[in-house]
């Protein structure tokens, strides 16, 4: 790789790096802010914990129903989304090419229309709708199809058919086959989709603002309601504490990807 | 061994959970919403309301104008960057792309919170700017506010796009018409967007979609801003007007259904919508 750089690549870089720029300023802003004792003032008045502390105190409930609602979006979409899965995988034809198309719609069409259809139909069962099921219905319909496409993706990979066969010819049932042939060969597609479906069940807003209720509040939620009506720094500090919990998420997505591409060219 | 009668029962058993899931909590629901968007005082015609009211009309053109121009801006921009990045190798690289990843898992209403902290009453340019002319420069709560808040989550997902996409061409092509004389802008016109056109039109149809869609980011930064998301969730909470609610929902599904779809059968690849 040359050393000498032109002025053309010192332009792009630049400009490269302003775009970057435009991302993680304010993401570095906010993280001050939720620390700073008085961001009007400035980080000279002091660097404080009391936003953190008042956050918890605050919306710590929202926290724990994000996670759980989270992980039962993952139950739910793992239970039903990868026996959908195989069959999609197992017969391409003219109608399993409908059910694909037929599931990505809930995320092609916006959250809103999704979240106004269910009020309209369910709201009425107000069981339903005051308990934060009514919320995972929501997750789940708008991760599925991320669910499905993962594990269908290693499925349509690997040679499905001849794996079954081999192992039916050996005797086993289809249980057998199922959870000891199929799944751990696409367990590479299962873990992406998982990271994936959790990640976005604890961002997701559009559909969740209209479904929740005050005791049922989700962590994108309760940034909505401490931007609203709570100070600069105790939004900020919320929002450092949504940065630590998806963090881990994105690297370990980030990581999953690497494997791909061990054989790449160094970094000069 | 041949495909039997309980093979296909085992299918149909094992798509039956997706099944019954989906049209219990999606199919029917819609049936429902686009029942009721016709059961208004004006009947069908609430599905005319949106070009026949002047003012549910000035929503949708201002909401396709700003979803189409933010969409123009980020494919230029991504464009740039996401070839810089992926025909580069230099220190630092691999942190320029990490601060690309992160936003992509930020929700609508923590964008609208960025872009407050950039341009808001409190944000930074306000600051600098009153430093430097003694006067604050708020953009946040304004058409470009909204239009830098949907830059903010429309980067990042068109650059990585690209990127993956810049890996696969050729870059024998782009030496060959050098070699033969071409300007650096007779590459990019002639070599690089015609390689790129898929990405290009897939990542585009997805940035377009979501922006009509986006409805956390104006929710933060201003309920007074008019475009068709804040319409419907306005009609629906502050008038309880149902039938215009759920009319206009089902036309802003259509439209960016019809956005995705299209994109799809142009580049000819899937083109799922990103949340």
């Amino acid at each position: 790789m040359s050393m000498k750089r032109s002025a053309h690549f010192y332009l792009q870089l630049t400009f490269t790096i302003t775009v970057c720029a435009f991302l993680l300023v304010p993401v570095v802003l906010s993280i001050l802010a939720g620390v700073t004792e008085n961001f009007f003032v400035g980080i000279k008045s002091g660097l404080t914990l009391r936003w953190v502390v008042e956050v918890w105190s605050l919306y710590s409930k929202t926290i724990f129903l994000s996670i759980g609602i989270s992980l039962a979006t993952l139950a739910v979409t793992l239970l039903i989304g990868i026996p959908a899965a195989y069959v999609l995988a197992r017969k391409q034809n003219r109608y399993t090419r409908w059910v694909e198309e037929l599931l990505v719609l809930p995320v092609a069409v916006p959250g809103l229309a999704t979240a106004l259809a269910l009020i309209l139909l369910y709201g009425q069962f107000s069981a339903f709708r005051i308990s934060w099921t009514f919320i995972l219905v929501g997750h789940v319909l708008f991760t599925l199809p991320f669910m499905v496409r993962s594990v269908l993706a290693v499925m349509s990979a690997i040679d499905l058919k001849t794996l079954e066969d081999a192992a039916a010819s050996l005797g086993a049932t289809f249980t057998q086959r199922f959870f000891h042939v199929i799944l751990p060969n696409c367990r590479q597609g299962i873990l992406a989709g998982a990271l994936m479906v959790v990640t976005l069940s604890m961002g997701e807003f559009n559909i969740t603002w209209m479904l929740h209720t005050p005791l049922t509040m989700t962590l994108p939620v309760g940034l909505a309601d401490s931007y609203a009506s709570m100070r600069l720094e105790i939004g900020s500090a919320y929002t450092i504490v949504f940065f630590i919990m998806i963090i881990p998420l994105l690297v370990a997505m980030q990581w999953m990807s690497e494997p791909a591409r061990p054989t790449k060219a160094k970094h000069g | 061994m041949k495909p039997t009668r309980r093979e296909a029962l085992r299918h149909s058993l094992l798509v039956l959970p997706v099944f019954i899931v989906f049209s219990a909590f999606w199919l029917l629901p819609m049936a429902r919403l686009l029942s009721v968007g016709a059961s208004g005082e004006m009947g069908v015609s609430a599905y005319w309301a949106v070009v026949t009211d002047s003012r549910y009309l000035s929503s949708l053109i201002s909401t396709v104008a700003l979803s189409a121009g933010v969409t123009v801006v980020t494919i230029i921009i991504a464009g740039i960057a996401g070839m810089f990045l992926q025909r580069n190798r230099f220190i630092g690289r691999s942190f320029l792309i990490a601060t690309l990843t992160f936003p992509l898992a930020f929700p609508g209403v923590v964008v609208g919170f960025m872009v407050i902290l950039l341009v808001g009453r409190q944000g930074l340019v306000g600051s600098v700017t009153e430093w430097m002319f003694g006067e604050k420069l708020v953009l946040a709560y304004s058409m470009t506010g909204l239009f830098l808040g949907y830059l903010y989550f429309s980067i990042p997902r068109v650059i990585l796009t690209i990127m993956a996409a810049a890996e696969k061409l050729d870059g024998a092509l782009e030496e060959a018409a050098r070699s033969l004389g071409a300007s650096p802008w007779q590459v990019v016109r002639d070599v690089m967007i015609p390689g790129l056109r898929p990405a290009l039109i897939s990542s585009g149809a997805i940035c377009f979609a979501t922006s009509m869609g986006a409805f956390g980011t104006a929710f933060t930064l201003a309920t007074k801003i008019n475009v068709l998301p804040i319409t419907i969730y306005s009609e629906f909470t502050n008038y309880a007007n149902l039938p215009l609610a759920a009319a206009l929902s089902i036309v802003l599904g259509v439209i960016t259904w019809l956005a995705l779809a299209l994109a799809r059968s142009m580049a000819g690849s899937t083109v799922a919508a990103a949340a």
